[in-house]
């Protein structure tokens, strides 16, 4: 028995979507830029929906699972959707053709990303993978005309078919070796066995590599800079957020359902990646001119405190010491870092769309005197900064503080001083925004316009930063219960 | 509004005090963002009302705290995060655990003093007021926050907090340094000041989650870790993990050798900033060492504390070498200040009484004498537009108040009986022949001859800018305005009084003191 009000919230967004593309057809040119309303509106609704829709139970004989994971997950993807298509109002009405497209499309990437979060096997999260790949492949070259944005989709899907490529060829292995691709009966035959393998060690080095590439970790990250650049600046924000939580979400769950058994032999590769990706990440953001460029780069550095999160899913030590139950602190830590994150990126971007809408220039110094041009958005974008540098009282320095703080727990304590200490690098780079906003003068003092929906989003923002910040019991407390759902079933019954 | 309302407005005040004391900058900042930036005067009345209203709060907390009693007052606990573990949900385990005992008593006291008068002097900001004032109530609303909370979780938030608001307000109202051969750009200073103090919480971070780990507890509370300690903080993990509070810490603290963030941050400050920052924000070190690091590990202070007293030592001769060669009114007094708050460390390393009274006596008095030498440079400066002792000659013609001000901090600073950094030297000294053998007189020695030293390059500095003929150049200067006089009239009292009459002080941080010494002495 198949229960469909399950997927409610996704056939929604998908009838939304195609909706959209099918109102682009009938309506006359000057309309179209109220589509953008009807995408927004549209997925206020379906959020309440999924806010109060009994969402517990599997579909498909298991290939999907909904849980409190897949609900926390469906609604932070319907906020930075939402998010994601007001910010895009201005930017598609100044610089894009064929709206109607560019929100349908966005849309699907969406579904993609929700249908992610829900899959239990391994198939289904392939193809889920796809849809949101496939979508954002054609939004990466959306601005036609500009051959930075050619070269950037040229970019993405050659490294993505190959990304998804290794992916494919990883659950090849691992059905191969074990007869079945759910994450449940893998977990299963996983415990079953006694050692691993070096063909189930390629599967997972294969899949690894796969998601790396999804969540641009190094070594896997060399397409992230150049797409960043080149594709429109909203599509650049929802790339940076919502495909990379996406992709997180699925190596979450796949990691805490599937992988759980033989997690002690991944775990010295997601130690590595982890420590590189933060590294690498916030090194070469150091050097960046370009402010898409360096907030890439500043992103492949969270990313590297995310995937150190995901390395201490399990404690170091095995047995015997206390270590063992802070797991729960951990996914916590993950999921509150995510969010926050999110949060302040898309705020961050939001300020640098304003600006390019504008002016037309991307590079730091376009920056320069914001703060008396535009002190709304200066002071939002000094605030996101300060929050991704992680310093009070903004969500950033909550959210760091318990990722680090649990992964300490675990007995990584040397991977957490590289963290902080990559942390502190990455100050030196926001300060030299800061400092552009704030310190040095434009030589055009000509204040920027900004609309009141703009204003609007920015503040919402801004205020998401601060309440986050000063007060996420009831943030974590929702957390709790989506961590909940994945540990109760699968982890503690292991350790 | 009856009388009745307003005690009951009082009663809510009272109940929740320590709130109101970062609260109300917190609030006032946030107040200043809706206020349109042209509005100058509703502004700077608004700045200087919170700053009275804290001040006044932080007088009232000092002079009612009762230090017969001792321990931990006008203590309040609010549930902020559980945290679950293997000690369950963890209910309690981040709260905002607020208190004073008698060591911060005497640093509200301080703050609320250097917060006030540094409002008076920056009333003449000229550029961005509204922003300035915006970033200063953050910088005190975190420097409160620090010594006020008993929860590491929060202890850091405030600690960072304090610096957030630094790089730009140095950047953007700063000044920068032109020397002969090269350039100290403003800019320079600021990230220096901000990535060398960021670099110390990193150690402290890293510190406190080992912590609170280690101490398995489930909880972020001083005050319950402190109760585990002995049992659940063995000697080796303190003896690896304090040197990493002492040294985060001692950065903030001006510890040679990672000074020299201070001297450059402090002279490129506006005014009202390097008052805080040398007067206020320098002691939040030197407070995170004893609040955390001696409280929380009694035995791994004892282990290094030998060193942290030959550290103290070096910084007072080399801070007061470093200012003899100083040609900037500004570096002068910021190498004095790396300088005078050598005597902290080594007061606080003796681990005695005497000796850690000495420190935190020396803490405030360095505190206000050092806002009143940043508030005169400040004038000066505001006149002159230079700071540099070669042009500077026979000021005290033109600016006889300004001069005596000067004058003033400066024999508080080289130990003249009557004020303030007499007593609190004395105490220093005495507290570091008292311990630790002969190493303990040797480096008392050092200690001696550093204040002699400070008598050197404090002389002088006060002979050559102040006395002798005056060059035409200065000849159109004017004295002190009724403003900054008042504010340097605070100051001054201050001193005086602590100078003349210290017991009322030394009796409250002896309150604070006692249990940390005792403890100690317990582990030992």
């Amino acid at each position: 028995m198949n229960d469909f009000s399950l997927l409610l919230p996704e056939f929604l967004v998908a009838g939304l979507a195609f909706f959209i593309l099918a109102l682009d057809l009938f309506i006359k040119e000057n309309w179209k830029r109220y589509l953008v309303w009807v995408a927004f509106f549209g997925l206020v609704v379906i959020l309440f929906v999924s806010l109060f829709i009994e969402s517990e139970g599997r579909l498909y004989d298991g290939l999907l699972e909904f849980d409190e994971f897949t609900k926390f997950f469906r609604i932070f993807f319907l906020i930075i959707g939402g998010v994601t298509v007001i910010i895009s109002r201005e930017y598609v009405d100044s610089r894009l053709k064929y709206p109607g497209e560019y929100y349908g499309i966005l849309l699907f990437t969406l579904l993609g990303a929700m249908l992610l979060a829900s899959s239990a096997e391994l198939l289904t999260a392939y193809i889920n993978l796809e849809l949101l790949s496939f979508g954002l492949y054609v939004l990466v070259g959306y601005e036609r005309y500009n051959p930075k944005s050619n070269e950037a989709s040229v970019k993405y899907i050659l490294l993505g078919a190959f990304s998804s490529a290794l992916i494919l060829f990883g659950i090849s292995q691992i059905y191969g070796l074990l007869g079945t691709t759910r994450f449940d009966e893998m977990s299963v035959a996983f415990s079953s066995l006694s050692s691993i393998s070096p063909g189930m060690a390629v599967g997972f080095v294969l899949i690894v590599s796969g998601l790396g590439f999804k969540l641009a970790a190094v070594p896997f990250h060399m397409w992230a800079p150049d797409v960043y650049e080149g594709a429109p600046l909203p599509i650049t924000a929802w790339l940076s957020v919502g495909s990379k939580a996406a992709a997180l979400a699925l190596a979450i769950r796949l990691f805490s359902e599937g992988f759980i058994s033989v997690f002690g032999e991944l775990q010295p590769i997601l130690i590595v990646i982890a420590a590189i990706t933060m590294v690498i990440g916030n090194l070469l953001a150091l050097v960046q001119k370009n402010i898409k460029r360096l907030l890439a780069y500043s992103s492949i550095g969270h990313v590297g405190y995310l995937l150190m999160g995901l390395a201490a899913l399990v404690p170091i030590a095995k047995t015997g010491s206390v270590a063992e139950t802070f797991t729960n602190l951990v996914y916590n830590g993950l999921l509150f870092h995510m969010v926050s994150y999110g949060f302040t990126t898309m705020a961050a971007f939001l300020c640098v769309i304003t600006v390019y809408n504008k002016t037309g220039r991307d590079d730091i110094s376009a920056f320069a005197g914001l703060s008396k041009r535009q002190p709304l958005v200066a002071l939002v974008f000094v605030c996101a900064l300060f929050s991704l540098a992680g310093l009070p009282i903004f969500v950033g320095f909550a959210s760091k503080f318990y990722l680090f703080n649990a992964v300490g727990g675990q007995g990584l304590l040397w991977l957490v001083a590289l963290a902080i200490v990559m942390s502190l690098i990455s100050l030196y780079y926001y300060l030299t925004i800061a400092r552009q906003l704030y310190i040095e003068n434009s030589e055009d003092d000509a204040p920027i316009a900004v609309s009141f929906v703009t204003k609007l989003t920015l503040g919402g923002l801004f205020g998401v930063m601060i309440i986050l910040g000063i007060y996420p019991a009831f943030l974590l407390e929702a957390i709790q219960r989506a961590t909940d759902a994945l540990i109760s079933g699968n982890l503690l019954s292991l350790v | 509004m009856g009388v009745l309302e307003v005690l009951e407005v009082l009663k809510i005040i009272d109940s929740s005090i320590l709130l109101c004391l970062f609260g109300l900058p917190m609030l006032g900042a946030t107040l200043l963002l809706f206020i349109p930036a042209s509005a100058l005067k509703i502004i700077k009345i608004v700045a200087f009302a919170i700053s009275l209203v804290v001040a006044v709060l932080a007088i009232y907390i000092f002079v009612s705290f009762d230090e017969t009693l001792g321990g931990i007052q006008f203590q309040r606990i609010y549930g902020w995060l559980p945290l679950p573990g293997p000690w369950g949900s963890g209910d309690d385990a981040i709260t905002l655990s607020l208190g004073i005992d008698g060591v911060s008593a005497t640093m509200v006291l301080l703050t609320g003093i250097v917060m006030l008068t540094g409002t008076l002097i920056s009333w003449n900001v000229k550029e961005s007021t509204k922003d300035f004032f915006i970033l200063y109530f953050v910088l005190l609303s975190g420097v409160f926050g620090v010594f006020v909370t008993f929860d590491l979780f929060f202890f850091f938030l405030f600690y960072e907090l304090s610096v957030l608001p630094m790089y730009l307000l140095i950047g953007k109202w700063g000044s920068t340094s032109k020397f002969k051969s090269f350039v100290r750009t403003k800019e320079y200073s600021a990230m220096k000041l901000t990535l060398v103090l960021v670099a110390g919480s990193v150690l402290i971070w890293v510190a406190i989650i080992a912590i609170f780990f280690q101490a398995g507890i489930g909880s972020f509370s001083v005050i319950e870790i402190q109760k585990v300690s002995e049992t659940a903080l063995s000697p080796t993990f303190q003896n690896i993990f304090f040197p990493l509070l002492m040294i985060g810490f001692g950065i903030l603290a001006g510890l040679w050798p990672f000074h020299t963030w201070s001297p450059d941050g402090h002279v490129a400050a506006p005014t009202a900033v390097s008052m805080v920052h040398a007067g206020v924000l320098m002691k939040l070190g030197a407070f995170g060492i004893i609040r955390i690091g001696i409280v929380l590990m009694p035995n791994g202070a004892e282990t290094w504390m030998p060193l942290l007293i030959v550290l103290g030592a070096v910084n007072v001769i080399y801070g007061a070498v470093s200012a003899m060669g100083q040609t900037d009114l500004k570096y002068v007094i910021g190498y004095s200040s790396v300088s005078h708050m050598g005597y902290v460390l080594m007061g606080m390393a003796t681990l005695n009484v005497l000796g850690m009274n000495g420190a935190v006596l020396q803490m405030f008095s360095h505190g206000i004498m050092t806002a009143l030498f940043f508030a005169v440079a400040g004038m000066i400066y505001d006149r002159t537009h230079t700071r540099d002792t070669l042009e500077l000659r026979g000021m005290a013609k033109k600016m006889g108040v300004i001069s005596i001000l000067f004058t003033i901090a400066g024999l508080t600073s080289l130990g003249l009986p009557g004020m303030s950094g007499f007593v609190a030297e004395l105490l220093v000294f005495i507290g570091v022949f008292q311990s630790y053998g002969h190493l303990g007189i040797i480096l008392g020695s050092a200690a001696v001859i550093g204040a002699a030293l400070t008598a050197v390059y404090i002389l002088r500095l006060v002979a050559s800018v102040f006395f002798g003929s005056t060059p035409e150049m200065w000849e159109n200067q004017t004295d002190s305005r009724p403003r900054e006089l008042l504010a340097a009239g605070i100051l001054v009292a201050v001193i005086f009084s602590v100078g003349l009459w210290p017991f009322p002080y030394i009796e409250v941080i002896e309150s604070g003191v006692n249990p940390i010494v005792a403890a100690i002495s317990g582990a030992g």
